[in-house]
């Protein structure tokens, strides 16, 4: 096994696109923004998509291009959720900086005569803090920009969304996915054969953060050259054949049986969460099942899932849904008959 | 020294099992940094074996050098002051510290904590990491908040420290903090891996035990190992040589559980159920977790019971606990099961038998 250069910087900061053109996959997006560039002229922006799209990317991309190392000090403020960002410090932090006017730009960046304030994970913001931005945002719009960056734009306030143009940043796809990795891989020196590159594209489920950080940690345990089985070792992802096995078990219509795939389960110390939620993405193709079953073991999953959440014990909550699953399979009564 | 500590293996060449994880761990800090690490896995499994072992492949056997300390932390959070009194096991290099003990301020503590030690940052000498370490042990146990400030923590001040956490169930820590950590899923031995392990003590021990014994005792513990070893160390103190048909031991409140059980399945009415309710209380003052008591009665009853009713009663099990996890009162919870078990169970009776 070869040694690889370990430095503790992480990858995901390492080949974050530093320019706007680099960002993958968001075509639209990056047409407009480079637009944008060229005239120096900015909306506000609010930018809303699934996690590890490229949104934090994008905008800071945008903001370096425009400023420059030098200025971008100045003239960007970047808050995320674990800053505090209660309605005080709207009323504060963020007018403050909002109401300075802008020196002079320098030479070689575009330079518009605006700041930029760039909030991170919006959606998290309370009501409250959100409205108390409105006026904000209308009073100084002639030297400030805003950058709205959120997973769930419903979470963002309709007067807010309204003042801002949006961009939706879809989930990649696998093949841009792929190539990104190797690019990665390359450079790392990392070897990666094709089995494991296309199941670290199917896990990550357009998440190109999540592909990354995982690769990274593989490589870290592993060394330079990775197999399927120990990215999904690592990646958390219960093995096909387990879930499968729970499936069947509850198939036979035998108590017993389930009981010992579950204890199983818990033993081999699997997330409960996750396997809930690869035994939904199993049940919902199954062919052999009708759509009242699937309804039916779907509902049960669910509850289980906001039990979890809850703080509820895993192996009850498992119990409960293979037990569940396998009344609905084998078409015994639903209902408690003494109840 | 009871057997356990006596034979807990502390380099991670010498464990008996997880040797494929003991391996990968190795290879990680070789290069000299280590990410911030999430081991998860039933209780027994060797969790924390591993984490020791870590540690001592990291910095030596100092990191074995631990004092026990009882420590107060002045916090202020906003316009008032918490006091927070907690106990931490440190060595020169590492601090470690079970967070949840503090309960609801618990935010603040993993917060204080982290601050501190970022603060004294140890200086690289060579051989010498230029970070600490602090290992917290029950993470699904904290608060959504600790959770949620823990994620900033460590991103801010991971020049100067790598977190350990430890915990039972990865479902109950949140995805955020999971994602920065390499998460480390700790199986429990298998019972064959557990009959090994006690023949190695007993061979260390001078004693004789027949892999036929061994094996009853890898059977009963439920795949955990620290049991297992603990209940070779009782079974001695029971009946030593061993014969192959002694009975294996179990803890005082597991009996009890099952004599409980049984009391529910002679008779079900207001009066036993009363009794219960005295023994269930007994029970709770001796410090045995509720969720572990609802547990093993849900098991011990199970034993008894046609399939058609333990559908049933699983699902009622699961459903008084998810309650017991939302309330205050455990009992309240415990005895409406117990109530709701005697009510499906006298009314199948009648049922089958009229």
């Amino acid at each position: 096994m070869a040694p690889i250069q370990r430095t503790s910087q992480q990858w995901v900061e390492k080949y974050r696109p530093k320019q706007v053109k680099d960002v993958a996959y968001q075509d639209e997006v990056v047409r407009t923004l480079m637009n944008t560039l060229e005239t120096g002229n900015l909306p506000h922006l609010l930018f809303y998509g699934p996690p590890g799209t490229g949104k934090t990317s994008t905008a800071l991309a945008i903001a370096h291009q425009l400023y420059g190392p030098e200025l971008y000090k100045t003239r960007v403020l970047e808050l995320n959720a674990s800053d505090d960002r209660g309605i005080n410090v709207v009323r504060t932090k963020i007018k403050d900086f909002a109401a300075v006017a802008v020196g002079s730009g320098i030479s070689g960046y575009p330079c518009p005569p605006f700041k930029i304030i760039i909030l991170d994970e919006a959606d998290s913001m309370t009501e409250d803090a959100q409205n108390a931005l409105r006026r904000t945002m209308e009073t100084f719009s002639k030297v400030t920009r805003f950058c709205f960056i959120c997973n769930y734009i419903s979470r963002i306030i309709e007067p807010l969304a309204s003042r801002c143009a949006k961009f939706r940043f879809k989930p990649l796809v696998e093949d841009i996915m792929s190539q990104r990795i190797s690019y990665i891989c390359q450079e790392e020196g990392l070897h990666l054969d094709s089995e494991a590159l296309s199941s670290l594209s199917r896990i990550s489920e357009g998440d190109l953060r999540r592909a990354i950080t995982c690769l990274q940690s593989s490589a870290r345990l592993y060394g330079s050259s990775i197999s399927s089985e120990n990215i999904i070792s690592v990646s958390g992802i219960i093995p096909h054949a387990v879930i499968q096995s729970l499936f069947e078990a509850c198939k036979t219509g035998v108590f017993d049986q389930s009981q010992k795939e579950v204890t199983n389960i818990i033993a081999e110390g699997y997330p409960v969460s996750q396997v809930l939620s690869q035994l939904h993405d199993l049940i919902v193709v199954a062919d052999d099942l009708s759509d009242d079953q699937k309804a039916r073991i779907c509902e049960r999953l669910s509850e289980a899932d906001k039990c979890l959440i809850d703080g509820a014990d895993e192996y009850l909550q498992l119990m409960d849904v293979a037990s569940n699953t396998m009344r609905t399979l084998c078409n015994m009564t639903q209902e408690c008959t003494y109840y | 020294m009871l057997w356990v500590d006596k034979y807990r293996p502390h380099t991670l060449d010498k464990v008996m099992v997880h040797q494929q994880e003991a391996q990968n761990l190795k290879n990680l800090i070789a290069q000299g940094d280590c990410p911030h690490l999430l081991f998860y896995g039933p209780s027994g499994a060797g969790k924390k074996t591993l984490i020791m072992a870590l540690l001592r492949e990291m910095y030596g056997a100092g990191a074995e050098k631990v004092k026990v300390e009882n420590k107060l932390w002045k916090v202020e959070a906003g316009s008032r002051k918490i006091e927070v009194e907690l106990t931490t096991i440190s060595s020169n290099y590492h601090v470690e510290l079970n967070p949840s003990d503090a309960g609801f301020q618990d935010r603040y503590v993993v917060q204080e904590i982290i601050k501190e030690m970022a603060k004294s940052k140890p200086l690289s000498v060579a051989g010498i990491k230029s970070f600490k370490v602090l290992v917290l042990n029950e993470v699904d146990k904290l608060s959504k908040e600790a959770q949620h400030s823990l994620r900033r923590t460590m991103e801010k001040y991971s020049a100067a420290c790598r977190l350990v956490l430890c915990c039972n169930s990865a479902s109950k820590v949140i995805e955020a903090v999971r994602s920065r950590c390499l998460n480390v899923r700790i199986t429990a031995p298998a019972e064959d891996e557990i009959v090994k392990v006690l023949l190695h003590v007993a061979k260390k021990e001078g004693l004789q035990l027949s892999p036929a014994f061994a094996g009853r005792i890898a059977f009963h513990s439920n795949r955990n190992l620290r049991r297992a070893i603990l209940s070779l160390e009782a079974c001695k103190v029971h009946q030593y040589p061993f014969t192959d048909s002694q009975p294996v031991q179990t803890t005082d409140w597991e009996q009890y559980i099952v004599e409980v059980a049984s009391d529910i399945m002679n008779e079900q009415s207001p009066k036993r159920l009363f009794l219960v309710r005295g023994k269930l209380y007994e029970l709770l003052v001796n410090c045995i977790p509720p969720e572990l008591i609802l547990k093993r009665l849900l098991l011990e009853l199970m034993k008894k019971l046609d399939s058609e009713l333990k559908h049933e009663v699983c699902h009622w099990a699961a459903f008084y606990e998810h309650r017991m996890q939302l309330g205050q009162k455990a009992i309240f919870h415990l005895e409406a099961f117990v109530a709701k078990f005697m009510s499906i169970y006298k009314k199948f009776l009648i049922a089958t038998f009229g």
